[in-house]
């Protein structure tokens, strides 16, 4: 065989593996496919029930009102000159948006197994579709959050928009990310062992606990200052905080905060993708 | 022109469960990568064949498989269960990746490896049109072209527009085969899908099968149990044999090649004996098969008693090579009964004329003792086999094909 023959071949199945062989034209290709995931997410989740898209409300109006009434009532939380109601909607709208793409995102390959052992198509395809089709929910989720704040702002509130509110949507793609990342890893190793299920189960309610949903960064600072670097050294805490500064004009915007979260972030993503690249391949004969 | 390369395509599983053992190898192989040595595991491993038991933890599903395929050639992989086949096409359509060796491609490679893959019961059909379409590679606006004629095809006009989970599975497959046989690869890769459907859809399905490789000249790689199927579509083949190639030619031999070898194996059956009932004290020990004069064979049995038995009643089947019974000879028909004194006997079925009245090929006998009307004693299957060598039918040197002429070889004349 000839050199110039040698070229011509459009792909190699080969026991050889890259460490990143992330192939953009080919999830171009598939972008349709993409879409159609998402479709199929946002528009199945609720068939055959009477609420319909309202449980996507529901969810976060009902923790954000037990959240007012324990932590806020009951152990005396100090959210400041914000409504205690908003104040808490806004994080676990935020929070909820990371709590689902992690615990989709990290099912990947169980739940897809059977079509993925029958047709190729990139594997990231999944994941990238379930956080685009959960930004979808959060945004519906945004939308009565908006509805609230005009509410508490007619009735006199202390709360205020600011310039920063223009980066709000890169404070939603990080935590988008950081989800995606973090989902992406435990899924590889789910695979494999099944153990990290469990982990992840209750792992992301503790985490829910230090990543400041239910209290502003200062209060743990304050009541806390032992453990409270627990918190610091949560990239999600910081998304919070800010993204509850960007809204409600509470709490502190730390410029180390935001580099350290994107930092993060980004060495999340691309262990993520790395670690994927590498099970995508050979899940089928562990999973 | 070379479409598609395979070269040295191995692949390697780990039997039993995955556990701590799991981790330490995982870690072995890991230090081995990391100094850059061979992995280890690679040099064991046992021949996959499912009846031994096993003596490694790791099985070769493939070892070694090279192959090469045209452009617009249909090749046929045939194997029996275990072989290897779907390990092959898992690899081929980038399910998996091979342990060792690579296969290079000029074109785009979609799998058929099971119809409706990816159908989501919510959806409507049209929807999962779109959706199955879009797993299996086709952007919107393909699928959009093509989307009245696969409805067209599947001939469920008028449930499209309906939940697929309302569907009744054959209209699911139908559905679903439709979509796939709309698809334009390159190379298509096809598994098993004509299983699935009525008489009337299978022959549906193969004719599209025909027209997709010999109309439009696509590569098709196609495997299946169903050598009808396999003779109809394929140009040639390859029969795989415990993760190995053991013949590449074309279809006729290889489908030959394949069923007489999987003959030779029932043949060599005599490891089930004794075959025993505790209950009457009574011992099929051996069996064999004598000829007599020219086209004659006797089948002997020999069995053991414990006891007086009396009032038995023996009984033969003659199966072919598809496990069909094609002839039996039994009690009611020879109206015999026996009495067999304690000790051994040797029980004969004569079967007159066997050569000249079969034509070429295997032959498996099934043979039973039974209290007439009464119960079963021993049921022998598949006890023992004969092969009928092919024969010159029309002293022409061309030898006759029994798929051709029937198993039969009639008694009878043509005047005018």
């Amino acid at each position: 065989m000839s050199k110039i023959d040698d070229d011509a071949w459009l792909y190699t199945i080969s026991s050889k593996r890259k460490l990143i062989d992330f192939n953009f034209k080919e999830i171009w290709h598939y972008r349709d496919l993409l879409m159609l995931f998402v479709k199929r997410d946002v528009v199945t989740v609720y068939k055959q029930t009477v609420l319909g898209p309202l449980w996507y409300l529901i969810q976060p109006l009902f923790t954000a009102l037990t959240f007012t009434l324990i932590f806020n009532k009951v152990a005396n939380i100090e959210t400041g000159t914000v409504p205690p109601f908003l104040f808490n909607l806004a994080g676990v709208s935020i929070w909820n948006y990371f709590n689902t793409c992690l615990s989709s995102t990290s099912d990947t390959f169980k739940t897809n197994a059977a079509i993925f052992g029958k047709v190729y198509f990139p594997r990231i395809i999944v994941p990238l579709s379930i956080v685009i089709s959960n930004l979808m929910k959060f945004s519906i989720q945004l939308l009565i959050f908006i509805a609230f704040y005009i509410y508490y702002y007619m009735n006199g509130a202390a709360i205020h928009i600011n310039n920063s509110i223009l980066f709000f949507p890169v404070i939603v793609m990080l935590m988008g990310l950081l989800g995606l990342g973090s989902g992406m890893i435990i899924s590889s190793l789910v695979t494999k062992y099944r153990d990290l299920k469990f982990l992840v189960g209750f792992g992301v309610q503790l985490l829910m606990y230090v990543s400041a949903v239910m209290y502003p960064l200062a209060l743990m600072r304050e009541k806390l200052p032992k453990i409270a670097w627990i918190v610091e050294y949560n990239p999600l805490a910081y998304i919070i905080e800010t993204a509850r500064y960007m809204l409600l004009g509470t709490g502190t915007l730390s410029l180390f905060g935001i580099i350290y979260t994107i930092s993060v972030t980004l060495l999340v993503l691309v262990f993520g993708i790395i670690i994927f690249n590498r099970t995508e391949k050979t899940f089928i004969d562990t999973v | 022109m070379v479409i598609l390369k395979a070269k040295n395509i191995s692949k390697q599983y780990r039997l039993g469960l995955v556990g701590t053992g799991t981790i330490s190898h995982d870690l072995n192989r890991w230090w081995a990568g990391i100094r850059g040595k061979e992995d280890p595991y690679l040099k064991v491993g046992a021949v996959n064949d499912r009846s031994t038991k096993a003596d490694s933890d790791y099985v070769w599903a493939l070892r070694d498989i090279n192959f090469e395929v045209n452009k617009g050639e249909v090749l046929g992989i045939i194997g029996k269960n275990g072989a290897g086949k779907s390990t092959l096409l898992k690899i081929l359509s980038r399910v998996t990746i091979p342990t060792t060796g690579e296969i290079k491609t000029k074109g785009r490679i979609a799998s058929l490896l099971e119809v409706g893959t990816g159908f989501h019961p919510e959806l409507t059909g049209r929807e999962n049109i779109y959706l199955n379409g879009a797993i299996l590679g086709m952007t919107k606006a393909e699928i959009k072209a093509k989307e009245q004629e696969i409805i067209d095809f599947s001939g469920c006009e008028r449930y499209v527009d309906t939940p697929v989970k309302r569907y009744s599975s054959g209209m699911t497959v139908r559905l679903a085969f439709a979509v796939a046989a709309h698809l334009e690869p390159d190379i298509l890769v096809i598994d098993e899908v004509l299983a699935v459907g009525d008489a009337e859809f299978q022959k549906k399905a193969i004719g599209k099968m025909q027209d997709i490789s010999k109309g439009d000249g696509r590569t098709v790689l196609f495997v299946s149990h169903n050598m009808a199927a396999v003779k109809s579509l394929c140009s040639r083949a390859i029969v795989l044999e415990h993760g190995k190639t053991v013949f590449e030619g074309e279809t006729d031999d290889a489908v030959d090649f394949y069923l007489e070898n999987a003959n030779t194996i029932l043949k060599s059956r005599t490891n089930i004996f004794p075959l025993e009932n505790t209950n009457y004290g009574i011992i099929f020990k051996n069996i064999f098969i004598k000829e007599i004069e020219q086209s004659s064979i006797c089948v002997k049995l020999l069995v053991d008693t414990k006891l007086e038995i009396k009032n038995i009643g023996f009984g033969i089947k003659i199966k072919d090579f598809n496990d069909i019974v094609i002839g039996s000879i039994t009690p009611a028909i020879t109206g015999e009964s026996f009495n067999l004194k304690k000790g051994e006997s040797e029980i004969s079925f004569y079967l007159k004329n066997f050569l000249t009245l079969f034509s070429g090929g295997n032959y498996y006998f099934d043979v039973w003792v039974a209290k007439p009307k009464l119960e079963m004693i021993i049921y022998g299957e598949n006890v023992i086999g004969y092969v009928i060598p092919k024969k010159d039918r029309f002293s022409t040197g061309v030898f006759h094909e029994r798929n051709k002429h029937g198993i039969i070889n009639m008694e009878g004349t043509i005047t005018m």
